[in-house]
This record gives C-alpha cells, structure tokens and sequence, in this order.
C-alpha cells in the first residue's frame, strides 16, 4: 500500500460501485457495512455481502486506500451474536478497522481481534476528552468521530487532551443532535440509529398529494407539507415544519447539508487526522462528485494553507448535491448553536 | 418496588426548586437525583445550594444521588464533574466521561448511556455500577432479557412518568425559536416551566423543547404497568418532576405509591400538558 501523508479523506460506500467510485476519485479510505442490519445506514438494497466487501477491500488495497468496516449500531441481546460473527467477519475480509459504537461490543473486538484496529463510531457520542479516554484505556481505540456538536475551537481543545487520532465530518446531511443520544426516530416509528441503524425508516414513510400540496408522514404523523412546485425533502423529524409559538417555522433545523470548506484550515490547524463524507445511501455518481471536490479542496489546503480559497468550482458542485441547496458549518460556528 | 424522583429537567426559579425538593423530604419515595443534566449555564442554584438540599433530603431518610450533564463539551463542565465524580455522593453517570472521571467509585449508570446488552452491563458493573437507568427507547423484550443477564446486585430502574428525554443538541432550540443565540440566551429556557410544545401542522402535540433537549410532548405513564414491570425484575420507578401548572406531582407521587401497595384503583390525576399520557417506547415500540 501506498504510504499516505497529511489528513485522511474518509468517503462513503453503500455499494461496491461506490467504493469503485471513491477511490477512483481520491478517497484515502472508504467506509461500509455489511448488509446485516447492524450498521447506521440499514436501507433496503444497501450494504455489503462478505463477498462484495472482499473484492472491495482488495480493489482499494491495490489502489492505495483503506476499508473499514462500520459496525455502530448498540445490538440488543437478540442480535448479540450476529454482531459478533459481524466482528469476526471484518476481521476474515482484511478491513483494516472497524467503526464501534457498543462498548461491549469493542470489549469483543479488543479482545478476539486485537490487531485489528478499532475506531470509535460518532454514534458513541464520544464529545470530550475524558469519554475518549475511557475508551482508549478499555478498549485501545486508535480513532474516533466526534459527535457534531462541537465548536472548532472545542474540537482542538480534545484533539490536545485526547491522545487518539481524531475524525470530523465534512460533508453531507447533518445530525444536528449528538448522535447516539437521539431517540426523536423511535419516539415516532419504533425504530432509531442506535436500536435498528435507522432514522425515519422508509417503511414507515408515506407521500400524500393534496390540493393544497404534497404531504410527508411518518407513521401517520405529519411532518411537513409542500406547496405545488417546492422542493420536498426526506421526512426526517429534525427537519420538519411544525407549529411552535403560534408559528410554523423548521423548529429544530432547515433541510441544509454540513460543508466544511470555508474551515478546513481551521481543522487541519487543530489537528485533526480524518475528514469524512456522510452518505453510504447516495449513489456511486454523488460519491465520485464529493470524493473529487473535497480531494482537490483538501490538496488545495494542505499545499498551503495560508493561500487556502476553497475551490469555487468544487463548492459549487457541492451546493448543487446539497440538501435544499444550502450548507452549514453546523456546530463548528458557535452562532448556529 | 422503590420510587424515585428523577433530575429536574427544566429550568425553574431558584425558589421554587428549593420548595419542590423541601415538599420531596415528606413525599413516599425512596431516591431523589439532584443536579443539572441538560444545560451547564443554568446556575440558579449553586453546588453548595444541592449540597444544602442534599443535607435536607439525607436528614428526611431519602437516598441522594447527583445526575451528572448528558452533553459534556468545555473544560469548565469537566471540571466540575470531576470535583463531584470522586466526592462523597453517589453520581448518576450520562456520560461515559463521569464513569471515567468517578475512577471506580460506586455509581448508577444514566439514561444516556447506551446499556442495551449484558455485555456492556457487565462492564459497567465491573467498573462500579450498581443501578441502571434503562435506555427510554429499549423495548420490553430487550429489558427483560437484559435484566435475566445482569450481575448480582445490579438494581434496575425504568422511567415511568414524565415528558421523555428524546435527544440532546449543541443547539439551544429554546432560545432558537425564539430568533436568540445560545450565547445570548437570557435564560429563555425558563419561561417553559414544562418545555414547549411544538405541534404538527395538523395541531397534534408531538415534542417539547427544553433548551437543548428534546422531548416528547405526552407525558410517559406506566402506572398501569407497576405489577408487569416489578414480575420482570425492575427494582425502581424514576418519576420526572413537572411542574404544579402541569399536574400536582405530589398527587402523582402519591398515586405510585398506591400503586405499589396494591391498591389496584390508584391513578394519576390528568396531566394538564398538551398530549395527555402514553405508555412510552419501553413499553408499546412506538407511539
């Protein structure tokens, strides 16, 4: 394998045409799941057979990038074992880590598969220094996603205290809660990330059209409503139009995407070790287009980043796949907070 | 099967907090959690003001435990914890940075800790946990395998009446809908002695903002399910404490208790809160 310098770009793969089209578009490592229901994106037709996620990895060894294996869902005792053989599945395939959120489920895999390494997912909600160190001093983390719920400042604040590689995200749709510690999903259909790897479950989805417009239910509850000819997104309950104080207004946040660009000197000055792109549900097309934008973005600032404009011609193809055609810094500015 | 009064999850006057608590010290529950879990700049009350009424509710024969914040970010906030985390009170850990900071002092493991197997029960047994707070969204069947897997002496507890804590954001959405930085907050969080009910368009209540938590707009209520919770093994009941606008707790309090003595007629008196009463996703799934 190639030697790799500088900050990762970590992209999405819900399919092997996917992991083809993030490492032939610059990806420094591809993450997927397997189709087993215990990672964050279980969607129908989604996802890895072992088979798959073995010519995969091979395909992005050849070509100088990495594979890890996304295991985050928290498996209740029904499904204990099928995380296990999950584990040992990643290990048989040659990831080369595996994303945890489950802290029993890390003890498994520090303990039957200790060279393999393990990162902590973003589901483990994993915000500050000293929960890192909880999970480093038990389970020999490497790395680990921070929720999105830190400021850029806060983000090398831990990076300083943590003492493990740290992983952010850069792009594509935002959890504006700590992820891990959202239940708005099971609240409404039974079903959340941390229980099922799914938010608003597409069985549980239903579009309506009125006179009035194109409504979005989930499980019969009514999260928002289109006008003829507006754009209407996936009813997620973070996003939708509700009545608040008189007002219907997007109480919790507007369908928008996080975008990265205008900071990314920022992360690399607080140290960050990987960026990573949100988004093992989209297709190989919208995967190829990221992974080139923010390859030649993150070049761009690595070369120098003093001179450091984000690439207008990249930003631009990121603002067009963006949800509703907008970006937010998220947390990272203190002002959205 | 004991009670409990959860943490206050709101942001009350300073005086009205010191009346709720000094009314608790006559009530008939076991447990009381003090402390702030959802917002490190609500300050009303000092650490020594919970210590005073820790004193008060130790003197009345109440356990007391201190919850510990959901969401931990700055410095300050850590700091604090690890002053309380290895003092002589028992904490409530939401985050796995106090189970670390408590450094194998006895604890009980939050709500926000994500226990939904024996294997992460265990380990959190082994590092000092003694009680539980079952995850809100676990179903029935996980809970009841889950308490036939955990370690000697492990107890459970189960929330069982109160708005639910659903998520946690950096955001501050009580003071975003009212067009505010969380930065320049002013406390609005306040004004929402219950959180505010947010409604679909077709006007059904369908969650609370309580600063940067979210919760669900009908009030959890298990009171009907007391025999079927204590027969699978669940030791304790958390009560979440509304407010006299909302509901009278006291007659809540008193209508567990009744309830926990047999008597099979005891009920809750009705909730004033937009939503009424649900069984909450331990029980029913979903809604």
């Amino acid at each position: 394998m190639a030697e790799r310098r500088g900050i990762e770009l970590v992209c999405p793969a819900g399919s092997l045409a996917a992991l083809h089209a993030a490492v032939d578009n610059g990806a420094d490592a591809v993450y997927l799941g397997f189709r087993d229901g215990l990672n964050a994106r279980n969607f129908p037709g989604l996802n890895f057979s072992a088979d798959d996620a073995r010519s995969g990895i091979e395909y992005a060894h050849r070509h100088g990038a990495r594979v890890f294996v996304a295991l985050n869902v928290y498996p209740r005792p029904s499904r204990w074992s099928a995380a296990t053989a999950a584990v040992d599945a990643a290990a048989d395939v040659g990831a080369d880590a595996l994303i945890l959120a489950d802290a029993g489920l890390l003890g498994y895999a520090a303990q039957r598969h200790p060279q393999l390494n393990r990162h902590l997912s973003v589901q483990a909600s994993a915000s500050n220094w000293a929960a890192l160190k909880f999970y480093q001093e038990r389970f020999g983390i490497r790395r680990a996603v921070l929720p999105r719920v830190l400021s850029v400042t806060q983000v090398q604040r831990v990076i300083e205290r943590s003492g493990v590689e740290i992983e952010v995200f850069g792009f594509g749709s935002l959890c504006i809660m700590v992820e891990g510690r959202c239940a708005l999903s099971a609240h409404v259909t039974g079903e959340s990330p941390n229980t099922h790897g799914v938010c608003s479950p597409a069985h549980a989805v239903r579009w309506t059209e009125r006179p009035s417009g194109r409504q979005a239910r989930l499980s019969g509850v009514l999260i928002d409503e289109f006008a003829p000819g507006e754009a209407a997104g996936y009813p997620t309950l973070c996003k939708g139009r509700f009545e608040t104080l008189g007002t219907i207004m997007h109480a919790l946040e507007e369908p928008t995407s996080l975008n990265v660009l205008d900071i990314l000197p920022q992360l690399l000055s607080a140290g960050v070790s990987a960026i990573k792109v949100e988004g093992r549900q989209r297709g190989p097309a919208y995967v190829a287009q990221v992974t080139r934008a923010l390859r030649a973005a993150l070049d761009a600032c690595q070369r120098d980043p003093a001179a450091y404009r984000p690439p207008a011609a990249h930003a631009a193809v990121l603002e067009r796949l963006a949800e509703g055609h907008t970006h937010t810094l998220g947390a990272y500015s203190r002002p959205w907070q | 099967m004991k009670l409990s009064v959860g943490p206050l999850l709101y942001y009350w006057e300073r005086a009205e907090v010191f009346a709720f608590y000094h009314a608790l010290a006559s009530a008939p529950v076991d447990s009381v959690y003090l402390g702030e879990v959802v917002c490190s700049k609500r300050r009303a009350l000092r650490q020594t003001d919970w210590a005073a009424i820790a004193r008060d509710l130790v003197a009345a024969g109440k356990e007391v435990i201190f919850s510990t914040l959901a969401l931990m970010e700055a410095e300050s906030e850590l700091a604090a914890l690890g002053r309380i985390a290895t003092g002589s009170v028992t904490i409530e850990a939401n985050d796995m940075a106090a189970v670390q900071l408590a450094g194998g002092h006895p604890f009980v493991a939050g709500p926000h800790l994500n226990v939904y197997n024996g294997q992460t029960l265990r380990l959190l047994g082994a590092l000092g946990a003694r009680r539980w707070v079952a995850p809100l969204e676990l179903d029935t069947s996980a809970l009841a395998e889950l308490l036939v897997e955990r370690p000697d002496g492990m107890e459970c507890e189960v929330f069982a009446y109160g708005r639910m804590p659903l998520a946690f954001s950096a955001r501050c959405f009580s003071a975003r809908v009212r067009r505010r930085n969380k930065d320049e907050c002013s406390f609005v969080c306040g004004e929402d002695r219950d959180g505010l009910t947010v409604y679909t368009r077709e006007h059904e209540p369908l969650f609370a903002l309580n600063g940067v938590q979210t919760q669900s707009a009908q009030v959890c209520n298990l009171i009907d399910r007391m025999q079927e919770l204590e027969s699978a093994g669940v030791d304790i009941l958390r009560l979440s404490p509304q407010s006299d606008a909302a509901v009278s707790f006291a007659q809540v309090i008193d209508a567990f208790a009744r309830a926990g003595r047999g008597e099979t007629t005891a009920a809750c008196p009705p909730s004033a809160l937009p939503g009424g009463y649900c069984s909450g996703p331990v029980l029913e799934g979903h809604r």
